[in-house]
């Protein structure tokens, strides 16, 4: 506004009449507005797990176009919780594929437009170093008190915690010693402080991380923990979602996302 | 050795503390003052609740302070009556009269004869709350005394009270030395009220003692600002020899003279106090007569000072024996006009006196 | 659920029951010493209220666990960390509640005053003696304040829980935890009929303490 003000000034003291005047002023509102209309705004609502990953490659995004995205982080449940009650998110990026199913199901997302933007890798991981071997035997052997897995209910690396116990037969002797963390972060938390030996997590929460030791967990051993994105339809008019939601689909994402320790669908 | 003895030394704030003092032990010894002189002070260290470094305190023969050497106040076997009564709400009055009972050592004073000494007896259930300041007052001396104190210490009780309740509770007040074998230290800033109690005064000002001794000598001392205030006045101890009835007037005698007091005091034998105030002291050079006044008696002056740009005050002792003593307030005009000196024979009349007990 | 709700109600109780064992001392201490280390330490026994219970819970895990403070202590009693367990949520919720049971204690002391205590004392009463048959009685309306907001207060606590508790059934899945679950797992229902009973409770809480206060809040003769 001081601007358009200092304009208006300047247009008067160069022009000098009420004409001319009129003229520098719309031409310096047209300044003003135009540029906004260029560069705009999208919400995304983008599970906890996700976030570094979300955050690289919003970055590059916004670098590239000039655009800003803005991310809300929280656990898959508590988003879509908040998206069913209005929430202004315009993109969900799941830790699942459950809840952009129910997305669709319940009328929040634009049809057609789900699709798996991640895929998740299991990982067995202590923070001792030396503590795991290189196949997991020690679930077999179980000289620990507390094994830590996220929420199986409400967590997708819980319930692919579960099925791989189930898989290698050690359910039974494990399962007196389950803590549950109520998000993978929190879980996380558990193993780091020490107060559980070891426990079941996402490989990308280990990108940075080089202490401890760890087993990657055979994915034969689990379904397939699809994350899945979907376009609400509150950002189905928005130019700067649409553009986003693509950008999530091309090679600058997968790159980064590959680099995070998940996989990308087109890998598969 | 028997009754208190007590010195205490130290600085409170911007006020500092320098007394040493005994109290007989038996009977009631006043520690009066004016305000802020430091008498309750003086009765929270004896009591404990406040320590001063230097400070020392025996009481009945066992020594409570001594330099480092300090016993914890529940430890003394005392009693103390605050200015308000400070009943413990949470417990009726029963309760309350029982919490210092219930941790006693003896039984030797009763719960009953104490609830009839006080007058509390049908009060007995009620919760403090509902009481009037009187009422209560009564119970906590009552509550005191239930604890079997080897001293009993009282700060101004009645201070609190309206007139009333003051007249109601003095006569429990008075009959506590016989009744007990105990001292009790009795602070106040009324005079009358000491007047009334007390057999043995300390003065104090400015946190020191200014005099101690028999309360009836201390009061007619003219050195001591007791006998300069406005109520001054000497308390004297007559024995009532017999009853006028139509005029009502009891005929009592004091060192051998006689003494007429309205109202039937008690029977023969029976010794009474009475506080003659200096204002209603008038003298005569010539034995009066035709006069109204009905005690004229013969006194020699003593001393005398100026008490006030016209007035004097004269020491008088009574005629006969000249132990007893009593105060007159005259005008300077009227010692200058009758030439009063000291040593003279002379007249006193005495208008009106109040029994200083009961 | 109803197992959720017993375990939640132990909790509790377990911890308003400790928490008037050390919170009364504690606040007869800050209500009556005249030690310059008075405020500090109620400042530090106050911190609960304002800290974000997923801070203290943070801490207490570290502190819980085997790299922790307590681990020799620990080891000692053949545990390896204190989470994850019962006692560990006792113990955070002790902690969490403190300055609920503290706070409304010392004001009850401190308004009590000086008087009554210095009566019971030339009454023959010893301070400890003095304690519990003057000053706690006294106090009653704030003790029994404390009590049920440190009652309150633990049930609805779900942060620390969160934090150091480890979703056990049984052990340490509290309600709050619950509601947490079946709104992760959307189940609305179930989230719902739990959700309005700590209503209820709470309201019935605060409604309790406020008419008590009332009652036993009229100041002494």
């Amino acid at each position: 506004m001081s601007v358009q003000f200092l304009l208006i000034t300047m247009g008067d003291a160069i022009c000098g009449s009420w004409r001319r005047k009129f003229f520098a002023g719309g031409l310096a509102w047209a300044v003003m507005v135009w540029p906004p209309a260029m560069a705009g705004e999208a919400s995304v609502a983008v599970a906890a797990n996700f976030t570094a990953a979300a955050r690289e490659i919003a970055g590059g995004f916004n670098a590239q176009t000039g655009h800003t995205v803005n991310l809300s982080t929280g656990s898959s449940g508590q988003l879509y919780a908040q998206i069913t009650q209005g929430a202004p998110f315009e993109i969900l990026l799941s830790a699942d594929r459950q809840r952009p199913q129910q997305a669709e199901l319940d009328g929040f997302a634009t049809p057609g437009t789900r699709f798996t933007y991640a895929i998740g890798k299991l990982v067995l991981w202590s923070a001792q170093p030396g503590f795991i071997d290189t196949h997991g035997v020690v679930l077999h052997q179980g000289n620990f008190t507390h094994l830590a897995i996220a929420n199986p209910a409400s967590a997708p690396y819980g319930a692919a915690a579960l099925e791989t116990l189930k898989a290698l037969g050690a359910y039974e002797r494990t399962m007196p010693k389950f803590v549950q963390g109520e998000s993978i972060s929190q879980t996380y938390q558990f193993i780091a402080s020490g107060n559980a030996e070891l426990g079941f997590i996402a490989l990308s929460q280990l990108v940075e991380h080089t202490g401890g030791s760890r087993w990657i967990v055979p994915e034969n051993l689990y379904t397939p923990i699809l994350q899945d994105a979907v376009l609400l339809k509150t950002g189905a008019r928005n130019k700067v979602a649409l553009e986003f939601f693509a950008y999530l689909k091309g090679p600058q994402a997968a790159a980064i996302i590959t680099r995070h320790g998940y996989s990308t669908a087109a890998e598969k | 050795m028997s009754g208190v003895k007590a010195r205490f030394k130290g600085a409170f704030g911007g006020f500092s503390l320098d007394v040493s003092f005994t109290a007989p032990a038996k009977g009631i010894t006043g520690l009066s003052g004016p305000s802020g002189c430091g008498k309750t002070t003086i009765l929270r260290c004896i009591a404990g609740l406040t320590r001063v470094a230097d400070g020392y305190l025996a009481a009945n023969g066992t020594v409570w302070q001594n330099g480092d050497q300090f016993v914890a106040p529940h430890k003394r076997e005392i009693g103390y009556v605050f200015q308000e009564p400070r009943l413990f709400s949470h417990l009726s009055v029963l309760g309350n009269l029982h919490y210092g009972m219930h941790r006693a050592k003896t039984t030797a004073i009763g719960l009953e004869p104490i609830i009839d000494l006080m007058g509390i007896r049908p009060l007995l259930q009620r919760s403090p709350v509902s009481l009037s300041g009187g009422e209560c007052q009564r119970i906590a001396i009552g509550r005191a005394l239930l604890s079997q104190p080897r001293l009993l210490l009282m700060d101004e009780p009645l201070s609190a009270l309206d007139r009333h309740s003051k007249n109601e509770i003095l006569p429990y007040l008075e009959s506590l030395p016989a009744a007990l074998s105990i001292p009790i230290i009795y602070v106040s800033h009324d005079l009358t009220e000491l007047e009334r109690l007390a057999d043995h005064l300390v003065v104090m000002a400015g946190g020191r003692v200014q005099a101690s001794g028999p309360m009836a000598q201390l009061l007619t001392d003219l050195s001591l600002p007791l006998a300069r205030l406005p109520e001054s006045a000497a308390v004297l101890t007559v024995t009532v020899e017999q009853y006028d009835a139509p005029y009502d007037l009891s005929q009592c005698q004091i060192d051998g003279l006689p003494f007429f007091i309205p109202g039937l005091l008690g029977p023969t034998g029976t010794k009474r106090r009475v506080r003659v105030r200096a204002s209603d002291v008038s003298l005569a050079t010539r034995q009066p007569s035709a006069t109204s006044v009905l005690n004229v008696l013969p006194v020699h002056i003593l001393s005398a000072e100026i008490a006030g740009p016209g007035q004097m005050l004269v020491l008088l002792s009574l005629g006969g024996t000249g132990e007893t003593r009593l105060l007159s307030s005259i005008t300077r005009k009227s010692w200058d006009a009758l030439e009063l000196r000291p040593g003279m024979a002379l007249f006193a009349q005495i208008k009106g006196m109040a029994l200083a007990d009961r | 659920m109803w197992q959720t709700i017993w375990l939640t109600l132990q909790l509790a109780a377990i911890t308003t029951l400790l928490l008037l064992i050390v919170g009364l001392p504690l606040a007869w201490w800050l209500a009556r010493s005249r030690s310059r280390w008075v405020e500090p330490v109620a400042a530090l026994v106050a911190l609960p209220v304002v800290l974000p219970p997923t801070v203290l819970g943070f801490y207490l895990l570290i502190a819980m666990g085997p790299n922790g403070p307590l681990a020799p202590l620990l080891a000692v009693l053949g545990w390896r960390t204190l989470a994850f367990s019962f006692e560990g949520l006792v113990i955070g919720s002790v902690i969490y509640s403190l300055p609920f049971m503290v706070q409304p204690v010392r004001n009850a002391f401190q308004q009590i005053g000086d008087g009554p205590l210095e009566v019971a004392a030339t009454l023959r009463a010893s301070p400890l003696d003095a304690f519990f048959t003057v000053a706690a009685p006294l106090a009653r309306g704030g003790i029994l304040s404390g009590t049920i907001l440190s009652f309150a207060h633990t049930v609805g606590e779900f942060g620390v829980v969160l934090m150091i508790g480890g979703n056990i059934p049984g052990e340490t899945k509290t309600v709050s935890i619950s509601i947490f679950d079946f709104v992760e797992t959307m189940q609305w229902g179930a989230a719902h009929a739990l959700s309005a009973g700590m209503l209820v409770f709470s309201f019935a809480v605060i409604l309790l303490t406020m008419l008590i206060a009332r009652h036993t809040g009229s100041p002494r003769s």
